[in-house]
This record gives structure tokens, sequence and C-alpha cells, in this order.
């Protein structure tokens, strides 16, 4: 007899697990390695509650303003008496307004100001300004795959020992200006604030999250394949258990039907012909926009586990993702000319740790003439396409296949530094290839 | 590539000659640069085989190694290399002036103004190409840890005196030629590059002859046809007419013309070593001084072309007025080059072979903060840099057609003045972007409001954007603070100023996530093991 796959227990039993080893554990630091959408954050908010609850002074770090609102956003509803210190910068509106209607939430600029509370939460740049403080027992670091490494060697004095918790597909952090000359030493400061943690403690121990909540399960296999080839995991929810559906029926374009496609499968591809173009294809950018306004026009509604009604796909619920911010402004000209508002258009690098119900993704190689490291990289396609619970449509010129044949990655091998699995070249082939099977041609 | 980049190289292309793409010169040349143009053997990586090092254009010394496998002629061709570049680092060690300087007082622990000095101008080296700075580096790094007979008397191989201070002195250099925007060590064709596109690859514009081919075409050729001339034309000997500029030499040069004059002189050597008589020994004593001539004469052959590139490439840069904000760049050059004299006066011993995690952190946190200065700063001094930022979305001119006084919801309500600017440009803005404009010299910094009318042809609509500080104290502006309509203003979406990054912990501080502090005194000093295959 085999054992029926149970997403639950199996998420369960590593979370329960992660929390051991957090609270009862010897070792300095944990590391969570953590696929896109499988409880990361849910994970951070339950360690941080057991942590208060156990009486260990906790701080937390994460990368941007908006993730650290969140998570104090997060605390606040699931412990609203838990007296929780939001750090913030000395900018005009450092934080989200929703925390000043939270009630034990202190704010501050000061990390004086704060002390003694049970959880003190800011960004890691924000931290690093800290000096002559209390060090404090405990520390969660989030999204610590996107940290950098010469940024926790800013703040690794304040805390004894620490949670790492992170997404190794997702983009790696990167530097403004070369750093090859630290290539291969452990503590290079531009690489990741987790490679420098396990190249000094290899011990530490490390675990996984199984189970992604957020990919459809039309979805987590490719990403699982292509992006974690060694480190699988599923999707918590079955065929069958999301659907999408349009209240108006298909006028029969090439934009309708890779809609159609999409809510049918989970994936879409409209191929526009083959053409080299600037960066902000003014074709491509118009037909991401076009399928953006069909798919609210058409009424998208989405049936999942969450509820039995289907809820409408509103625009809050759909994003447009991009590799360079120019392409993002354009996609957001074009949506205005077409009357679209509240559409999330972003690069894959401040797509992370998003989610929404459909993606429309305008894809990094599209109408290039050469395929760069920048554009080869996994994990910004790793990123844009596993940011949705439904279906992801990605528009794209012909010919990337060939491109990518013609560039394979050339970037010099550095000693002493670990390579990682898979390159970005076999992981767009990867995603090519499903995605060709769902593939609508646009005629233009 | 910028999109104005492209342009610029598309139009190169179609006329046949580079396209400025700068209208000041964003790097300082002082007054008297040291140029040097280092040659390399084939085949033995940091072997030097020659050099024109000079301040004189019209007189560069002539620095060769007839047997570069010989580790005597190696360390007596640093001896004279460090005899030609440490006077003139010297020279400006001492010519100071006070300055001030911000330090943290250990006891204290505040910020604490101390009284220095500051060398008044720095030393420049310019060397011909980007592998020029990498071979900088590389004799830096050959020289620095070498032990001279003061160091250590029982040393087998005894560096001259002055060659582990030259290379600690090029390893500064090398390491300040990583800093974005400095000026301490300059490779021409990088200098050349960030002035003018030419119509040719990347690679090939690492090319000094060919870049030089494009920028300034003899009379009645193009570009093209120059700099295709510059990197295939050849001699009836089959020789470069533009050998490369270096430090690798031409294949053909070292099998046809060097290798059988190297050849030649080892012969010499042995047999004057096997010489029985004085008589016959001062024969073959003059044979070998023979041979030795006629290598110096074919590495002054080869090198002397690229001299002359790299003073017609300066000559070309000497055209273009200086950048305003290159001064700033290159004080903060003069203080690099006094806090190296200062480490060098005070007996600290030579940089280490690997930086540690602080110094790590530290060096790729100026290089960043020097980084996003640098594109500031160019784009603030040259309108034509300003172009490219603006055509990117990144920055934009406007006409003001309006303004509206309005204060900040606050207990003391402060001036937040509401500006109407009409621009057909399109800058990539949001709700609540920060932008900033140039005010006396300093950023005035507003926040993008929102969209205004269009006007009355149904254009773009205009932009209001509210001022935000740098108006005084006041309850009414201070006069001047506020643009007025009819004003024409560069606005740009990134910062001009950049603030410096956090403090670092010291190095004893480095945490455990980082291996802890660097252990024990680490072997800095020693020199390099011999290993066996340490052949030279």
């Amino acid at each position: 007899m085999t054992a029926v796959f149970d997403p639950g227990a199996a998420a369960g039993l590593a979370t329960a697990r992660i929390l051991d080893d957090t609270l009862n554990g010897t070792a300095r630091g944990v590391v969570v390695d953590s696929p896109p959408g499988a409880g990361k954050s849910t994970l951070v908010v339950r360690a941080a509650l057991e942590l208060a609850a156990a009486g260990r002074p906790l701080m937390v770090v994460a990368q941007t303003n908006a993730q650290v609102d969140d998570l104090v956003v997060r605390l606040a509803e699931k412990e609203p008496e838990l007296p929780v210190g939001r750090l913030h910068s000395n900018d005009p509106d450092p934080y989200d307004k929703v925390l000043d209607g939270l009630e034990h939430v202190r704010k501050s600029a000061k990390a004086a100001d704060l002390a003694g509370l049970d959880v003190v939460i800011s960004t890691a740049a924000k931290w690093a300004h800290v000096k002559n403080v209390e060090p404090w027992g405990h520390a969660i670091v989030d999204e610590a795959y996107q940290m950098r490494s010469d940024a926790l060697l800013a703040v690794a004095g304040l805390f004894e020992r620490a949670l790492f918790v992170g997404d190794p597909g997702q983009l790696d952090p990167f530097s403004i200006v070369g750093a090859d000359q630290w290539a291969g030493l452990s503590y290079d400061p531009s690489a990741s604030a987790v490679s420098t943690l396990l190249a000094h403690n290899p011990e530490l121990p490390q675990h996984r999250l199984p189970v992604s909540w957020r990919l459809p399960a039309s979805a987590a296999p490719l990403v699982s394949d292509a992006f974690y080839p060694y480190t699988p995991f599923r999707s918590g929810t079955d065929h069958g258990d999301r659907r999408l559906s349009f209240g108006v029926a298909s006028d029969g374009s090439a934009t309708d039907r890779v809609l159609d496609e999409a809510a049918e499968s989970g994936w879409g591809l409209l191929e526009l012909p083959a053409r080299h173009t600037p960066r902000t294809d003014p074709e491509a950018v118009r037909a991401v926009a076009l399928v953006v306004r069909r798919l609210l026009d058409r009424g998208g509604a989405a049936v999942s586990e969450r509820s039995t009604d289907p809820a409408p796909v509103t625009a809050d619920r759909v994003a447009v993702g991009t590799a360079h911010r120019d392409q993002a402004a354009a996609v957001r000209a074009a949506l205005a000319e077409l009357g679209v508002t509240g559409v999330a258009v972003d690069t894959a690098n401040r797509l992370q740790g998003r989610e929404f119900d459909v993606t429309v993704v305008l894809h990094p190689l599209s109408g290039r003439p050469d395929a760069t490291a920048f554009h080869l990289e996994t994990g910004r396609l790793c990123v844009l396409a596993s940011r949705h619970r439904h279906a992801c449509v990605v528009v794209c010129r012909e010919g990337v296949a060939d491109l990518l044949d013609e560039h394979p990655s050339t970037e010099p091998v550095q000693l002493g530094v670990t390579v990682k699995f898979p390159d970005g070249w076999e992981a767009n082939h990867a995603v090519l290839a499903h995605l060709a099977e769902h593939r609508v041609r646009a005629t233009c | 590539m910028s999109l104005i980049n492209t342009l610029a190289r598309l139009e190169a292309v179609e006329s046949g000659r580079a396209r400025p793409t700068a209208t000041v010169r964003h790097r300082r040349l002082t007054g008297r640069p040291l140029v040097l143009v280092p040659l390399t053997t084939a085949g033995e990586a940091g072997a030097p085989l020659g050099a024109l090092v000079g301040t004189d254009r019209d007189a560069p010394r002539l620095l060769a190694v007839a047997q570069p496998r010989d580790r005597d002629l190696r360390f007596a061709f640093l001896a004279e290399l460090a005899e030609a570049v440490l006077p003139h680092i010297e020279s400006y060690a001492d010519v100071v002036e006070p300055a001030e300087r911000g330090e943290t007082d250990p006891a204290t622990g505040k910020r604490v103004k101390v009284e220095t000095e500051l060398c008044v101008d720095a030393a420049q080296i310019v060397v011909p190409s980007r592998a020029g700075i990498e071979f900088v580096r590389l004799l830096g790094r050959s020289m620095r840890f070498r032990r001279t007979a003061d160091d250590d008397p029982d040393t087998p191989y005894p560096a001259p005196a002055r060659v582990p201070l030259l290379g600690r002195w090029l390893t500064h250099y090398g390491e300040r030629a990583r800093v974005p925007g400095s000026s301490l060590l300059l490779a021409c064709t990088d200098l050349l590059n960030r002035h003018w596109a030419t119509g040719q690859s990347n690679l090939e514009d690492q090319h000094l002859g060919a870049l030089l081919a494009w920028i300034d075409p003899p009379a009645g050729e193009s570009g093209a046809e120059a700099a295709l001339r510059a990197e295939l034309a050849r001699d009836a000997a089959g020789q470069l007419l533009c050998p490369p500029a270096g430090p690798a030499t031409d294949p053909d040069f070292d099998n046809r013309l060097l290798a059988p004059a190297i050849e030649k002189y080892d012969r010499a050597r042995a047999s004057l070593a096997a010489a029985e008589d004085g008589l016959a020994a001062d024969a073959r004593l003059a044979e070998l001084s023979g041979a030795e001539r006629e290598i110096r004469a074919l590495l002054a052959g080869v090198l002397r072309p690229t001299w002359d590139a790299v003073w017609r490439g300066l000559d070309l840069l000497r055209e273009l007025p200086e950048g305003a904000r290159t001064e700033d760049r290159w004080t903060r050059d003069r203080w690099s080059f006094t806090a190296h004299r200062d480490r060098v006066r005070s007996g600290e011993p030579p940089q280490p072979r690997r930086d540690d995690a602080v110094t790590a952190a530290r060096k790729l946190a100026a290089r960043e903060t020097a980084q996003a200065q640098l594109e500031a700063q160019e784009a603030l001094d040259d309108p034509l840099v300003l172009a490219g930022r603006r055509l990117a979305g990144e920055a934009f001119i406007g006409e003001v057609s309006a303004v509206e006084m309005a204060y900040s919801e606050s207990k003391r309500p402060s001036p937040r003045p509401l500006v109407t600017v009409r621009t057909d440009e399109r800058p990539q803005l949001g709700e609540g972007v920060k932008i900033y404009r140039s005010l006396d010299g300093k950023p005035q910094t507003a926040q993008f409001a929102g969209y205004g009318p269009a006007d009355e042809e149904g254009g773009a609509p205009s932009l209001v954007l509210r001022i935000t500080d740098r108006m005084g104290r006041g309850k009414e502006p201070a006069p001047g603070s506020v643009p007025e309509p009819g004003d024409r203003i560069a606005w740009t979406l990134f910062e001009h100023d950049q603030r410096g990054g956090p403090q670092l912990p010291d190095a004893e501080e480095t945490p455990w996530t980082h291996g802890g502090p660097p252990g024990g005194v680490e072997a800095a000093e020693l020199p390099d093991p011999m290993t066996p295959e340490d052949l030279l």
C-alpha cells in the first residue's frame, strides 16, 4: 500500500521540527529553505509568537519596509495583545499608516524607545544603524537569501542566535559595482547572507518546507523541476481544487484564447512573431496590457480551497511582471491608456514575496538579440513564474529557444564559488518547453 | 547599454567617426601624469618583459628584461621601475595643506574633528588599457611581500631595497582604480571610451589604436577603415604597424623577432660564462651587450607607438573642459593618497593578501556609494549625460507654469509649495516618488504629487511637485528657494548626494556568522612560501 501524500501533515511535521530546533536546539542558527508560497511568513509569525511566549526577547530582520509592515500586521492579527516594536527610519512616511491603528504596536526611530518589548521588527538597513544596545537573545532573519552578506555582517552583532528563513530559488542579491575580487571567499560581501553563514557554520541544522500552498497543482511540478531539481516540493492543493472561469465568452482573439488556455491549464504562452526589439517592445507591451484588460473585462472568477463561492478576479489580484524597470513603466503607461488601474506592475525584484491570482509576465528574453547573465538569471524567471495562485500568462516573441541555443552561459567559473543548480540556461529551456504546450500565436 | 549610447554608436557607424558622449571631461588629468606602458612575457604570468615609463612624452625611460625567466634580471628591472616611479609618487607626498577629518573618539564614541594634513595633489599614473591596470595590480602583488636584505639577512633571494615599497604603492593604486570615478590610476582606453562612442564593438574598443582611429581618423579616411588598419595592417616583415597596447605582445612579434633575440642573448651569456681567458671574455661580453641592445631596440620599437598613442589620447581628453564635480572626486583621491602615505610612514605591514570580512564589506559599500555618486555627478555636470538620463525617464527638464503655496499638516506648519511643471518628457514618476533639483549647488527635494491638467493643445499632462526642503526655518520660504513661473529646471529622480552606509563592526568584532575575528596575526608579513613549482 502506498501512503497518500498529505500536504498538511507533511508541512506540519516540518514546521514542528523547525520550531523544536529554534526553541530547544543548541545550534546558534537554524536555516529554513522555503519554496515559493510554502508558508514562510506563517512560519516566521508562528516562530515569533512562540519565542515571545517563551519569554525570549526577539528581533526580526526583514529586507524591505513593506515586508516589515506586513509582518507587524500579521503578528497583531494573531496576537493583538503582544507588545511589538516597529523600528523605522527618519524619512517622511516611514511605515504603513495601518500600523497606527494597532494598539500594542509601538513605533519609533530609536531602538532605545523600543527596549523591553517582546518583539522588535525592522529592516536590515535600519538595524545596521543600531549601536550600543544590549544584544537580543534571538533573531529571525526573513528573506535571508535576498540579504547580502555585508548586510548580515552589519547586524549579526545584535543577536546571539537566529532563525534564517528564505527562498534559495529567488533572485540572488546583487551589487552595482564589480565584486569579483572577493568571489570565492567565504565572506564575499556581495554573496547572500545564507551562503556566508553556512560557509562558516556548516554544522547548522537546515530544514525545508515541503509544500507550496500558493502554487496550483498545475504549476508546482514545473517550478519544482525547473528551479528546485534537488529539493522538490509539492503543491498543497490538487488538480480541480482551483478553477478559473470567465463570465464573458471568448471573442476568438488570440488574447482571449490565451486567457482560456491559462484558465484551463494554469499556463498560457502568447507568442508574438519573432523580431529584435528595444527593451520596451511596444507590441509586446501592448499585448501584455491587452491581456490584463481582457482578463478584467471578461469577469474572471476564481474558485479555490479558501472559499466555495467563486471570488472575482479584481485588479488587485492581478500582477504584471517584467525584467526591467523601464518595461514596467511602459506597461503601466499602456494600462493607463486602456483605462486599467490597480494592477501591480513591477520588476521581478520587487514582486518577490508577493502573491496574486493571475500574473501576466513579459518574458525576460522576448525580442532580445542576446542572452546576458542578467536575463538568464534563474531567480528572475523563478520569481516571475511563481507569483500566481491560479494562472500565469507569458507574453513572448518567438525564437527564444534559438536565442538560448546561441547563447550558452559564458560567465567565468570562479574558484571556491558553489555552482548553483540549475543554471539559468537550463531552467529557461525547461520552462519554455512546458509553455510551448500552451501556446497561442498572436498575429500582429 | 543605455539608449543614448546605442544611438551614439549608430551615428558613429553612419558618420564614420566616433560621437562624443560627454561635453566635459569627467576624470581629473593632472598636469604631470606618469605614463607607464608595461609589457609582459607570453606564457609567464607576472614576468615583466619591458616598459616605457616617464612624465615627459619626448623622453620615456626604457626598461627591459633581456631574459624574463632570470630572477636577477627581473629584480633589476623592478628596482629600476621603483627608481622611475617612486620619486614621482614621493614628489607629491610632502606638499601638503592643513585639513580636517571626522573621526570617532575612542573614549567617548563621539564624532570629532581632527586637524590633519592633506596632500595638495596626488601622483597620477596612466596606463594604456584596462589590462595594464590589471598588470599594475599583479606587479604590486608580486612585490609587496618581498623581503630585502635589510628586512631579513637570511632571505634566500633578497629583493632590491625599494621594490617592496613600490609593490605597496602599486597595490594601492590598483585597489583605488576599482573605485568608480577615481583618477589615481587610469587606463587610456577607459578614459576615451567614457567620452566617445565608436562604431565598433565593446571588445574592439579595448584596442587603443582602433579607438583612436575612430575618434581622430587621419584626414580623408573613415574611422572604420583606420580602425581596421590599426588592428590588422602589417609591415613587410609581418609585424603589426600598430602593436597591441600591452601588456600582452603580438605572437608574431614573440615568435619571429623576440624569441630569436632572446636565444641569441642566452647563447652569448653561456659563451661568456665558458670564456677561458680575459681576452675571449671581453669579446664575448661585447657580443652579450650587443644581444641585449638588440632586445632593447625590439622592445622600444613595439612600446613607442603605444606610448605615443597614450599621449595622443591624453591630448584629445585635455581639449575637453573639466567637469565641475571632478574636483570633488579628486579630493577623495588625494585623501586616499595621503592615507596610504601615512600607512607607509607609520611602518604598517603591506596590504594583506586577502581582505578580511569587514574590510571587504567596507570597500564594497564605499564603491557602491562612489558609483551612485559618480552617476549623479556626471549627469549634473554634463547636459549630454543628463540627456541620456532624461531619455531613460530618470530625469526631466520642465518649465514652471504655476506655484501654489501650501503648508504641511503639523503643529508648526512648514511651507510645502506645489509647483506645476510642464514638460514633454516622460519621467518614470509614481505617487510619492522623490525628485531633486540643484539649488545653489545643494540638492532640493520635492515629491511627485500627481498629474495636473493638460495644456491647451492637449499635450502631455503637467506634473505637480511638492517642494519639501531647503526653504529655511521660517513660515515663509526663504527668498529664491521656491521656483517661479517661467523657470526652466532640470529635475532628477536620482539623489545628488549619497549617504554613506552604516558603520560596520571592527575586524576584531567580526560576528560568528562571518567566521569570527580573523585568526591571530595573519601571515601578512611573511613572504610567499617556496614551492616545488616555484621555478623563477
